[in-house]
């Protein structure tokens, strides 16, 4: 299923898959961690939340998710919500270290009861998209970071999800490594064509991968500025040199520096 | 443990420098250190009660020598080796009824938070409680010997695996336990993809308490109830033995308990090495 090549189409045509409107999330004790949210994601989108600490961003994400409720708005998924829709990589690897690595990434069919046997071509299709097809009975303790944080991109997407949700995936990483990533990452959404919301820190990071990038503030977490970022895919490192890349990643970090002027 | 050492040699001819064969040296030192210190610490303290006994004259009803013991255990082999036997059957089952209830109850109390609430602390009163104040009153209500000695064994021995086994079910990776959520798991399938492997390494240490555990429940039990017979335990030979003033069949009698001690530790440990060697850090051989 992976391996079936979903291009992504010009952004005024492309279909909807989830609306976010004006949601809020206040936490008990009256702290307002979004306000306002609205959000609409659209089949081939790459969008970036940027902000700094305590702005939402990762409260965005657990709201997708469904691991909680808005306080007020709503999130409604084009044609409704199947259990495969969502693949989900977070800031650690998180995999189950007592299995190995194709196991981990049969979990989300082992889920829906699907057995090894008949998940294991979309199991080995996965890792060959991430490079890790000679690992498939590694456990995850004899793997590096990158490859942990693979494995974790490759247990996301082997169900072909609408979206995937990245919440600083490669925060943990050590600056080669993560540029490796962001290359391999924008390598497979132009094999697959794959829709994702991404948390990050980092301006750089952003910049390069997303057509969409969300500013954020904090105290209450809001989006403040939406930047478009419109340099065609698939981007390499020739477009990371470009004066391009250099006056959109200024014009982001212009953004959120006065995002963090308001939250004072 | 030591058995995470009998490990792969050093690849040969890779010793370079002259700080890597001394590093090579200190390990293969260490090694037989091992098992050839307390070895020796043995057979010192071995001769030392021989010379002692002998020296000092020392009658055999009062402090055998470790020859006589020996001679009195090949003597006497088939009556303790039938004792033997009984206490190990009592101890295993005890060991086995409290795997069971131990993780049953673990499992129960993760699955309901009304369940721990109302029954944890009486797991904990059972377990402060000494066995040695409760079991006569279990042998007054029980009649059958054996589930009486069963009863007082798995008491000892059962919390270790509880307290430990709810531990381990309760420090699943809350990200893997939210991935799960997101993929619609059931409870059941919570429990059996993340949970119960999480607990293992926890179980396990657990479970090496509770077997040393279980053999003390089995023999204090045997000390309690006293009754003889064709099928009576190890701590009855010995409190018979001392009666009777057999004071080398007394130590005999410990050496066989003992012994056994250290076999149940030992198979648990290799247990656990076997369960645990392809992920578990307690496991894995690291270089340095």
């Amino acid at each position: 299923m992976p391996a079936e090549p979903r291009p992504t189409p010009p952004l005024g045509q492309r279909a909807k898959v989830l609306d976010m409107a004006q949601v809020d999330k206040t936490f008990s004790g009256n702290v307002q961690a979004l306000s306002q949210l609205s959000l609409s994601v659209n089949e081939g989108d790459f969008i970036s939340l940027l902000g700094p600490s305590g702005c939402g961003k990762s409260t965005a994400l657990r709201l997708i998710a469904g691991l909680m409720h808005p306080s007020a708005g709503r999130i409604i998924w084009q044609g409704g919500q199947g259990s495969g829709d969502l693949g989900v990589v977070f800031q650690e690897p998180t995999l189950m270290p007592w299995a190995t690595v194709a196991q981990n990434v049969w979990l989300p069919f082992r889920i829906r009861g699907k057995s090894f046997a008949s998940a294991r071509g979309e199991i080995e299709a996965a890792l060959r998209l991430v490079g890790l097809e000679l690992f498939l009975n590694a456990y995850p303790r004899e793997l590096s970071g990158g490859m942990k944080m693979r494995v974790s991109i490759a247990r996301a997407l082997v169900t072909n999800p609408r979206l995937i949700l990245m919440d600083e995936p490669f925060a943990a990483l050590d600056e080669i490594t993560r540029h490796k990533l962001n290359n391999d990452l924008l390598a497979l959404k132009a094999k697959i064509g794959c829709t994702v919301i991404f948390v990050t820190h980092s301006v750089f990071e952003s910049v390069f991968l997303s057509d969409r990038i969300l500013v954020m503030a904090a105290r209450p977490g809001r989006v403040i500025r939406e930047m478009r970022v419109d340099a065609p895919y698939p981007r390499s490192e020739t477009f990371r040199t470009s004066p391009e890349y250099a006056a959109h990643c200024r014009a982001t970090s212009e953004a959120l520096f006065a995002a963090m002027g308001e939250t004072a | 443990m030591s058995l995470a050492d009998t490990g792969a040699p050093d690849p040969a001819g890779a010793l370079v420098d002259a700080e890597e064969v001394a590093r090579a040296r200190a390990r293969t030192l260490e090694r037989t250190g091992r098992w050839l210190m307390p070895v020796l610490v043995m057979a010192a303290l071995l001769i030392a009660w021989e010379r002692v006994v002998v020296w000092n004259a020392i009658p055999h009803y009062i402090l055998p020598g470790p020859g006589l013991v020996l001679k009195t255990l090949i003597k006497d082999w088939a009556l303790l080796f039938s004792a033997l036997l009984v206490t190990l059957q009592v101890t295993l089952m005890a060991l086995a009824v409290a795997v069971v209830g131990g993780v049953g109850l673990a499992v129960l109390f993760t699955q309901s938070k009304w369940a721990e609430m109302s029954f944890y602390p009486y797991a904990v009163i059972l377990q402060v409680t000494p066995v040695v104040s409760i079991a006569p009153l279990i042998f007054i209500y029980v009649d059958n010997r054996l589930a009486g000695l069963l009863l007082c064994a798995w008491l000892v021995a059962f919390f270790p695996i509880l307290a430990n086994t709810t531990l381990g079910l309760n420090s699943a990776d809350h990200n893997l336990r939210d991935l799960l959520r997101i993929y619609g798991a059931s409870r059941w399938q919570k429990l059996r993809f993340l949970q119960l492997p999480s607990a293992l390494p926890y179980f396990l240490g657990g479970l090496r308490i509770a077997g040393g555990l279980s053999l003390i429940g089995a023999v204090v039990a045997e000390y309690v109830a006293g009754t003889g017979g064709i099928g009576s335990g190890l701590a009855f030979r010995i409190l018979e033995a001392g009666y009777r003033l057999n004071i080398p069949r007394m130590f005999a009698a410990l050496l066989l308990i003992a012994a056994s001690g250290v076999v149940i530790f030992a198979g648990l440990a290799f247990l656990s090495h076997m369960l645990l060697r392809k992920w578990h850090e307690s496991a894995i051989k690291r270089e340095t």
